[in-house]
């Protein structure tokens, strides 16, 4: 019997199976853990943007109560200990790899951004080894620091790694200049724009936390750590920095509090509980405090762009040219230097069918914290390019703003569709998404609510971003092709118990996208097993064979798709057992949800008989299939995939103050095959939430020597759900045609195509001040100040 | 944070003897300004001395003309009391706006008034109502009381017990909220009443301070346009990442208008 109800496959908005224990109170996070004999660290940061390390004296640290270890690094150098390994290798425009300067755990002669970690002090209690950190006495010659990409480029910059001449990691391009360049020569007209894309701080709710425990006897190292995928950390780690083979390391993420990408990255502080906890035989947990947080998570997004596109007479897109700086901070974080170009540049063409494109990026070193991928990564910077030039470009052009998108939209039946910046898109339809965007948003009512709104003294403002990205990455070989140094496939495990149950390995880690409950949706769709019977195995080394973890709204579109190939094979070995147990031909069996029955007849065998006969094999085909019922399959994608979609804000604006209030959002996003409405929805609204927060409010800010001034919650302003306009959230699918799921990815939509809509609304609203573009986030005194002065804030 | 003792006294009495007996020594009533500050290690009091078994130093009640509200109070007590809506609305609804829940749920009048930051909420009731501040062994006029950036006429060793606010006529507050903290940007309290015509300006300066310019304007015409005209001086104003101080200034004069027209 095919019994699935109520329905919980492919579709159904089930609530999530893991909010129980959240709400709670009982998840099981890194600071959750306790291990025997537990030790805890504090790690000593540079209070100095750049610095020389003349002298680090721990004698009376050493000496103070509960104090068990005080490492510099002199000692972790001495040690062996590797640095910190980037994931990717960027080439130059001649070919020759970027500038890779070494990123030790612990600071060695220099300190090169403040939160940089100078020492590691272990002692009893975090208390006893913060006090101990503060006996440490560093003597500090300050250098100049380079504060901003402008400073760290300037002729004469004070270098911050030997051997980086001007600072520069990479000088990169794409697509063909000399063509470019005569396709502008030829342009009708041209429309440029300077733009900045604000540095932002991840601030997950949880903070880092790393727990490390290194067993004496089996010479085994256990590390909890708050990561996005720990595979990767362990594979990181064990061959680069503690130079361990990596059978001798398990490392496990727990429920992990939000991640945003901050979280992807191998960070120092987790090989240095591993090394400590050796040196001290003691387990040593470190967690991150919230100032720490800001100083040491990986910072995301801080671009300077130059933009133009090439337009002929009727406003269609003839070229585009880009020039990008891209902050990569003091060190290379684990994939910082791919986001400015592999997932940024390559993301240029938009939903548009540009013919030709160049883009130049300089990745900068400055003596900042590194900067990597925040959720989105190079696409909400690609798209927020994007959609500020059109609609810079509409009103010069003089041609409706939508009317020029829709002009330029790469046509529905144009797919697969080859991009001139190396992509090609598989499925999309922009047309539609746009029309369903205006019609949810009502488009063309918004004049009269623009007029009810001054009335009331409001400057009201609508705006529209169109966007495509690239997600559900990626081709491994693809991303070799690019530098990657890792494959970029997923692995899951389908373990079918002898009663029928299913536990599901999988290498994609859970840190709020409800893959406990998506995942196993898959499982109750495809073999027909409640989802109540179906467990969800994630985090743990010990335990899933492989993964390359969560980030680029990979975990449906590649672990997903892993866990199909597997349940493929479970269902290719049940047909077989159910062929036998039938007495009938294996090409007669069928499958469908559970249930496996002989072609054209009323002979059925249930799942549960399949997985009895597996693990009880009294009367099995003994001698042509093994025994039990379990399948692991690595699943590699053909290509990335590639939703959009159309968001549209709407904002107010009080003339007094120059508050921006968001009064609504639309988004309508293909997202490929919607597994969980419910989840799709709050994957988009929490995007669009920090989308907001990018386009009108948070901004990272150093002062001039390098001190992180908006370093807490009192100075970074993150949106409160007052500061969200209520988000409607509206799907089309088109599906992925290369995934077995037909899925496309929604973590990263939300992020990815707001900020512009943010912007571009407000700049609507000030249309009768003259303001040609201004930069996120768009605050109250900068509106004010443009208000007050209806003065043109745009270059040019 | 750093070790320190604990104490909880009974009685102010006990509290204030704790407090003599050990210069080093902090009273703590909520908590929400003090427990950051500790835990960023900001500051090493040798003892904490909480107030918050006291129970003299809580509740509200109407004495005369005048609100009496215990330091002890916390803000959520103040935003839903019937005697203060009744009485002083503008002071219930000043309450309702501080930070979110968990501050108010824990925040306290006293804590908040004897820290005196220049982004506070309650100072502006104070100044701009004319209360009256009642201490462990005195009172003092609210025109006395606010000296400068986290500076109070309070002594050391001195507790304050408590806040007296006359029950104005009609009384209105505006803020513009800082973005991140949520604290005052600019904010303003205007009143009339017992105490004349008052205008307290707080988050915009070191220090709330009374905006005499305008309060001569209401005093002469009680209505928005009044203060509407009145520019406020930037200079000595907060100059930060979220605002200079002519932004600052400017919102003074928003706010008082505001303030107005939320009085009625
Ligand atoms: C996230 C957050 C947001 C906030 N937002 C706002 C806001 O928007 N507006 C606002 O006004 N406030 C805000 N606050 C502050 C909060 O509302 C409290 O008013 C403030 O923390 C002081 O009150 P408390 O009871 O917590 O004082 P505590 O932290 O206990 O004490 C503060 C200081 O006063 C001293 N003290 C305490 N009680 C007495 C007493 N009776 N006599 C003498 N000295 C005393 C203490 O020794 C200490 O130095 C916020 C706080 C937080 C944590």
């Amino acid at each position: 019997m095919n019994v699935v109800a109520p329905f919980e496959g492919i579709g159904a908005s089930l609530r999530r199976k893991e909010d129980s224990r959240f709400l709670q109170g009982h998840g099981n996070y890194v600071d959750d853990m306790d291990r025997p004999g537990q030790v805890c660290a504090w790690i000593l940061r540079s209070p100095h943007a750049h610095a020389l390390l003349r002298s680090v004296d721990v004698a009376v640290a050493r000496a103070m109560p509960g104090v068990v270890g005080v490492f510099t690094g002199a000692d972790t150098q001495a040690a062996g200990l590797g640095g910190i390994p980037c994931g990717w290798q960027i080439h130059n425009k001649d070919g020759s790899p970027m500038a890779e300067p070494p990123h030790p755990v612990l600071a060695h002669e220099r300190v090169r951004h403040v939160g940089d970690p100078v020492a590691l002090v272990i002692a009893e209690t975090r208390a006893q080894a913060r006090d101990a950190a503060e006996a440490i006495n560093v003597d500090y010659e300050t250098l100049e620091p380079s504060v901003t990409m402008a400073q760290a480029l300037r002729p004469g910059a004070t270098p911050i790694h030997e051997g980086v001449a001007g600072n520069l990691c990479y000088d990169w391009h794409i697509g063909d200049k000399a063509i470019v360049d005569a396709a502008f020569a030829a342009a009708q007209k041209v429309v440029g724009l300077d733009l900045t894309n604000n540095r932002l701080v991840p601030n997950a709710m949880e903070p880092r936390a790393a727990v490390g425990e290194f067993d004496r006897y089996s010479g085994d190292y256990t590390l909890y750590t708050t990561s996005q995928n720990p595979h990767v950390i362990r594979l990181l780690m064990s061959a680069h920095v503690l130079k361990l083979p990596e059978s001798k390391v398990r490392v496990v993420a727990p429920d992990v509090g939000g991640g945003f990408g901050s979280k992807i990255y191998h960070y120092a502080e987790e090989a240095l509980v591993c090394w400590g906890s050796a040196q001290v035989k003691r387990p040593v947990k470190w967690v991150a405090d919230r100032t720490e947080a800001f100083m040491s998570d990986a910072h995301g997004r801080d671009h300077v762009s130059r933009a133009e596109f090439a337009f002929d007479a009727q406003g269609k897109i003839l070229a585009l040219r880009v020039a990008t700086q891209a902050n990569m901070g003091a060190y290379l974080s684990t994939f910082a230097p791919c986001v400015p170009t592999y997932l940024y540049a390559t993301l240029l063409a938009g939903c548009y069918a540009t013919p030709v494109i160049y883009a130049e990026v300089k990745a900068v070193f400055t003596n900042t914290v590194p900067v990597d991928a925040y959720r989105g990564a190079g696409r909400p910077e690609a798209t927020y390019l994007l959609e500020r030039l059109m609609d810079v470009s509409a009103r010069e052009l003089g041609i409706d703003r939508v009317e020029l998108r829709r002009r330029n939209f790469i046509a529905v039946d144009a797919f697969p569709y080859q991009t001139p910046v190396a992509l090609q898109y598989d499925s999309g339809d922009y047309q539609t998404t746009l029309a369903a965007g205006l019609e949810t948003a009502d488009w063309d009512g918004f004049e009269t609510r623009r007029a009810e709104a001054a009335r009331r003294g409001k400057l009201r403002g609508i705006g529209i971003s169109t966007y495509v990205e690239a997600c559900g990455i990626a081709p491994s070989a693809v991303v070799g092709s690019l530098g990657a140094r890792a494959g970029l496939y997923e692995v899951g495990t389908i373990r079918v118990h002898p009663t029928g149950s299913v536990t599901v390995l999988t290498g994609a880690h859970s840190h709020g996208q409800g893959h406990e409950t998506t995942f196993a949706q898959l499982v109750a769709d495809k073999l027909g097993v409640p989802t109540a019977q179906v467990d969800i195995v994630h985090g743990d080394t010990a335990k899933v064979p492989f993964g390359m973890g969560t980030y680029g709204s990979r975990s449906m579109a590649v672990g997903g798709s892993a866990m199909m190939k597997a349940m493929d094979k479970i269902i290719a070995k049940g047909k077989r057992i159910a062929a036998h147990l039938m007495e009938a031909s294996v090409e007669d069996i069928e499958f469908d949800r559970g249930t496996f029955r002989v072609a054209g007849t009323d002979k059925t065998k249930a799942l549960v008989d399949i997985s009895v006969a597996a693990y009880v094999p009294h009367n099995y085909p003994i001698d042509e299939i093994e025994p039990g019922l379990e399948e692991t399959a690595f699943y590699d994608p053909k290509n990335f995939t590639y939703p959009g979609g159309c968001h549209i804000a709407e904002v107010e604006i009080d003339t007094d103050t120059g508050h921006v209030a968001m009064v609504n959002f639309t988004a309508v996003d293909d997202v490929g095959r919607v597994i969980n409405p419910m989840i799709v929805e709050g994957q988009v609204q929490g995007g669009v939430a920090q989308g907001i927060g990018q386009a009108l409010m948070e901004a990272c800010l150093y002062d001039d020597q390098g001190q992180l001034v908006s370093g807490s919650m009192m100075d970074y302003a993150m949106p409160r759900a007052e500061d969200i306009a209520p988000v409607s959230v509206a799907t089309h699918v088109t599906l992925c045609t290369h995934n077995p799921l037909g899925v496309k990815g929604c973590g990263e939509v939300g992020a990815i195509g707001s900020p512009p809509a943010v912007i571009n609304a407000v700049v609507d609203a000030l249309r009768d001040y003259g303001v040609r573009h201004l930069d996120m986030p768009a605050t109250a005194p900068k509106i004010f100040a443009i208000i007050q002065g209806g003065q043109k804030l745009a270059a040019e | 944070m750093y070790d320190f003792t604990y104490h909880k006294p009974t009685s102010v009495a006990d509290a204030v003897a704790l407090l003599a007996a050990d210069p080093d020594a902090k009273p703590i009533s909520g908590g929400h300004t003090l427990l950051p500050a500790l835990k960023h290690r900001l500051n090493k009091p040798s003892a904490l001395i909480d107030l918050s078994g006291i129970a003299e130093l809580k509740g509200i009640k109407r004495e005369g003309d005048a609100i009496v509200i215990g330091g002890m109070t916390r803000h959520a007590d103040v935003a839903t009391s019937a005697e203060v809506k009744a009485a002083i609305p503008v002071l219930a609804y000043m309450a309702t706006v501080i930070g979110d829940t968990q501050v108010r749920n824990r925040g306290t009048i006293g804590g908040s008034v004897a820290n005196n930051d220049p982004a506070a909420d309650y100072p502006a009731a104070v100044l701009g109502l004319g209360a009256t501040i009642i201490t462990s062994k005195r009172r003092i006029a609210a025109d006395e009381f606010f000296l400068g950036m986290f500076t109070t006429a309070l002594e050391e060793g001195e507790l304050l017990t408590g806040v007296s606010f006359p029950i104005p006529e009609k009384a209105g507050y505006a803020k513009m909220r800082n973005p991140a903290s949520r604290y005052v940007m600019a904010g303003a309290l205007v009143s009339k009443g017992p105490m004349g015509v008052r205008v307290a300006i707080n988050g915009a300066g070191p220090c709330v301070f009374r905006q005499a310019a305008m309060e001569a304007a209401l005093s002469s015409n009680w209505s928005a346009d009044a203060v509407a005209a009145i520019k406020q001086d930037a200079d000595g104003l907060n100059a930060d990442i979220h605002g200079s101080a002519e932004y600052r200034a400017h919102l003074v004069t928003v706010m008082a208008k505001r303030a107005v027209i939320n009085a009625g």
